[in-house]
């Protein structure tokens, strides 16, 4: 039924999902997270786990726009019974945290914060060219952003329920949005049996802001499932 | 990395130092335009050009050359500076190309100190223009950003300069283009400040050929180009133009840049006052969203905070109970203060943007006390919105948003003469709360046939008992009303019959794609029927004939505004909510019943108030029924 070598496409209903209203609009018929219990490889991290940079820039000003990218590969036609495919749905998903509080999050159903400070820019269902483009982005005005938030945690979940191993191309980063460069990267694919990322933090420092990358691997399939994981990291 | 721009948009500057690089391929004269935070040029001073090159913080060339560097440093210009504006001319005089359709796309780029180029624009789908606005700098939120602009001006140079806002903008285009030693030869068109799109530049549909224009290969009006600029073809490049791009390029002929308006974007001046109102609205339900939040959090923290110093057994004793709840509050009101900063800082952004957008907004989306209904002539096209009231935030109850509501409208309306559940109502007599109501009904009935063009929008009224008339006087008196109000069992289902026969027939002919079958009489404009005293008249047979009307009229252009307390319908019980739900509810008073679509916060509504003993409503009814074409035998 599958094309693809290591997809095990017959898991639908292994694992119970929370998020209702999450599955009510979407179409897919393979639902749930893999069951990845082994540790695999670790991700491929250009910035070290743990590792802050200070979102001040040299010129004195701070930054004010951040991006978060994600993109992926699509998976590839099958031919004449190419709907068949199973698709790749990878979903990034900024939330905004008050004192450990979830206050707000940003994700396909709610592309942007009731403040207006953290904009998604659209769910992208099956991914695309695996060229490095982003085919999902999140970008938060740091400025705008209310003063009671004190973090934005950005996260990645396979939707699909494709463990990133199964992924083709699929990287995250994040990118200082005034100038176009590139704060730290991540390879997902060969990542190991995980369907989830916890990429990075943003969060306050004094005045300014600081990212701190994460890159833990989790499992889940909307930001929901990876409360639990989130939350050591504040 | 460059961005190659396409007229309208925009890309942020990383660097305040910058050099703007021109290459036309034939002689053009270059200079800057300063201009304020309305981007208005105050004056003669403001303009950097081959006579008077240097401004602070920008410097144009001094010759005519076909390719020109102008030296920018942001940093430089004076604080009341908000945009920047190339500008880019044809010599007059000098045996060059008398328009920019006649030669070579001018090139600009921008590029960076170390010369690295940061963006780029090619002005394509120039005509019959021989000055242009090719970029524009332009400060936004203390950061600087540029925008391909391309806005050319058939009146040349001095066109352009009116429109800036220059006083006397032929002298100085002459005194600028005097240098090739030729008189001007009388651009002396007047500055032309109204900001609506003159009809001469109507473009042409994409799809068409362009007309030949004499001599050279480009395209005018047509889709954008997108062959380099100086290779010269004989046929038009059939581009694989992405969709939006040859709208574009059509609408932005037709589009004179409105300083006002501010920054909205839009392909007419009320596309734009449209969405910048929008704009302002959803700003103002983030930034109240952002304020409540915190406040909310701020609370909640507060409590957990005194709830611990409660549980916590050993600091009982001891003032540390005391010492760590004074804390809490502190921590408590140092955050609200913060959140308070950051609203007060916003909403006085949004109040001067208010102030700003106020005044310049057309009739259809202006307060009645506005001058632009003084100036009121029935329109040549339907508005994209008209103005139903204002909408404010318990936040700053002064700054009002106007209410604009998208034309043809959706949905009926039902200004609602019963108490509800709001405060003023409650304080008024019930007598007085119908008469507000159907006077509030009336001002948006004669609104809306003032937005319309003349015999674009026809008004029915039922009265059953007669008792709107004094309120109703204004539509009757100036002879707007197709007919007089319909009174009596009989008047009322006689107007609904033939409403509701009219909302079958162009059903039936919408259906079957027969609209030219349609009987060559039949009246093409827009319907209103106006509903006092509901249910009073109606049987059961009319109510479902209304409720019909209310269901299946708004798409064939068949709307309802209907002025009634609920509660005297009671009656049918539930049968009749589905009616009142699919109505837009309106109040006479202010009431807060209605919600934003971002954040859901209850926005208080206020109805639209004419100034006490003005006469701007009969005047304007009287001008509608002037302009009106002469009904046929």
């Amino acid at each position: 039924m599958c094309c693809k070598t290591d997809t095990n496409p017959d898991r639908g209903s292994a694992v119970s999902v929370p998020l209702r209203r999450v599955l009510d609009n979407r179409t897919h018929r393979t639902a749930g997270a893999g069951n990845a219990n082994e540790r695999g490889k670790r991700v491929t991290v250009n910035m070290t786990k743990g590792q802050a940079i200070s979102l001040e820039k040299q010129g004195g000003g701070s930054l004010n726009q951040v991006r978060m990218g994600l993109g992926w590969q699509a998976a590839p036609r099958r031919g004449l019974f190419g709907k068949r495919t199973q698709e790749i749905d990878l979903d990034a998903s900024a939330v905004l945290f008050a004192d450990k509080q979830p206050v707000d999050v940003v994700f396909f159903r709610h592309l942007v914060s009731d403040d207006g400070s953290v904009k998604h820019t659209g769910d992208n269902l099956v991914g695309g060219a695996g060229q490095g483009g982003d085919d999902e982005a999140i970008l938060v005005d740091l400025q705008r952003v209310p003063v009671h938030i004190d973090t934005v945690v950005f996260t990645v979940n396979s939707f699909t329920g494709q463990t990133f191993q199964e992924v083709q191309n699929a990287f995250c980063r994040i990118v200082d949005e005034t100038n176009g460069q590139e704060l730290a990267r991540y390879t997902l694919d060969g990542g190991g049996n995980y369907t989830a990322q916890i990429m990075a933090k943003v969060h306050r420092v004094g005045s300014g802001w600081q990212m701190t990358a994460l890159g833990n691997p989790a499992n889940g399939r909307t930001f929901q499932d990876l409360m639990p994981a989130i939350l050591p990291h504040l | 990395m460059t961005a190659e721009l396409v007229r309208g948009q925009n890309h942020p500057l990383p660097d305040t130092r910058l050099e703007i690089r021109v290459s036309a391929g034939h002689p053009v004269v270059a200079g800057a335009a300063l201009g304020d935070e309305r981007g208005r040029v105050p004056g003669v001073e403001w303009i950097a050009h081959p006579v008077a090159p240097s401004l602070p913080g920008v410097d144009v060339p001094r010759q005519v050359a076909a390719d020109q560097r102008l030296a920018v440093d942001l940093a430089a210009v004076p604080d009341a500076v908000h945009r920047v504006s190339v500008l880019l001319a044809l010599p007059v005089g000098a045996g060059g190309p008398t328009s920019f359709g006649k030669a070579a796309a001018p090139f600009v780029a921008v590029t960076g100190p170390d010369g690295t180029e940061i963006a780029s624009y090619t002005i394509t789908g120039l005509d019959s223009e021989s000055a242009v606005v090719a970029l524009e700098l332009y400060r936004r939120q203390g950061a600087w950003k540029v925008r391909a602009m391309g806005q050319g001006y058939e009146g040349g140079l001095a066109a352009l300069l009116g429109d800036q806002g220059l006083e006397h903008p032929a002298d100085l285009a002459a005194s600028i283009l005097a240098p090739t030693q030729a008189p001007a030869p009388a651009p002396t068109q007047a500055p032309t400040p109204t900001p609506t799109p003159t009809p001469t530049a109507a473009p042409a549909p994409a799809s068409e050929p362009a007309p030949a224009v004499p001599g050279q290969a480009q395209t005018p009006g047509g889709p954008i180009s997108y062959t380099h600029p100086r290779r010269r073809t004989t046929t038009p490049e059939p581009a694989p133009t992405p969709a939006p791009a040859p709208q574009a390029a059509q609408a932005s002929q037709g589009t004179a840049p409105v300083p006002v308006a501010g920054d909205a974007a839009g392909w007419s001046m009320d596309e734009r006052l449209y969405n910048q109102v929008w704009g302002m609205f959803e700003d103002l339900a983030r930034t109240a969203a952002a304020y409540r939040s915190a406040c909310e959090f701020a609370e909640s923290r507060l409590d957990r905070e005194l709830d611990e110093t409660l549980t916590d057994y050993r600091s009982r004793v001891g003032g540390a109970n005391d010492a760590a709840r004074s804390a809490a509050r502190a921590r408590h009101d140092e955050l609200v203060e913060r959140a308070r900063e950051v609203l007060d800082r916003d909403l006085a952004q949004l109040a001067v943007e208010s102030e700003v957008v106020e005044p310049a907004l057309p009739p259809a989306y202006a307060r009645w006390d506005n001058p632009a209904w003084h100036a009121y002539r029935p329109p040549a096209e339907e508005p994209m919105a008209v103005r139903l009231g204002d909408l404010h935030l318990p936040e700053r109850t002064e700054l009002r948003i106007p209410m604009l509501v998208r034309l043809p409208l959706e949905r009926g309306l039902w200004v609602d003469s019963g108490r509800g559940r709001s405060e003023a109502a409650g304080l008024l007599d019930e007598t007085e709360l119908r008469r507000l109501a159907l006077d509030s009904a009336v001002a948006h009935a004669a609104r809306l046939l003032a937005v319309h063009p003349p015999g674009g929008f026809a008004v029915h009224v039922v009265d059953a008992a007669g008792a709107g008339a004094a309120a109703l006087a204004p539509l009757v008196d100036t002879g707007v009303l197709a007919a007089p109000p319909a009174r009596g069992a009989a008047g009322v289902t006689a107007v609904l019959d033939q409403l509701t026969e009219r909302v079958d027939l162009l059903q039936m002919a919408l259906r079957n794609g027969a609209v030219d079958a349609l009987p060559p009489g039949l009246d093409e404009a827009r319907q209103l029927l106006i509903v006092h005293d509901f249910p009073h008249g109606f049987d059961d047979r009319a109510v479902t004939r209304l409720r019909y009307l209310a269901d299946e009229g708004p798409g064939v252009g068949v709307h309802l505004l209907i002025v009634a307390d609920r509660e005297d319908a009671a009656a049918y019980g539930p049968v009749l909510d589905p009616l009142w739900r699919s109505l837009l509810r309106l109040t006479p008073v202010p009431d807060d019943h209605l919600a934003d679509p971002w954040v859901g916060h209850a926005w208080s509504y206020e109805p639209p108030i004419l100034p006490p003993g003005s006469r701007i409503l009969r005047q304007v009814l009287a001008q509608v029924v002037e302009a009106r074409p002469a009904k046929q035998p």
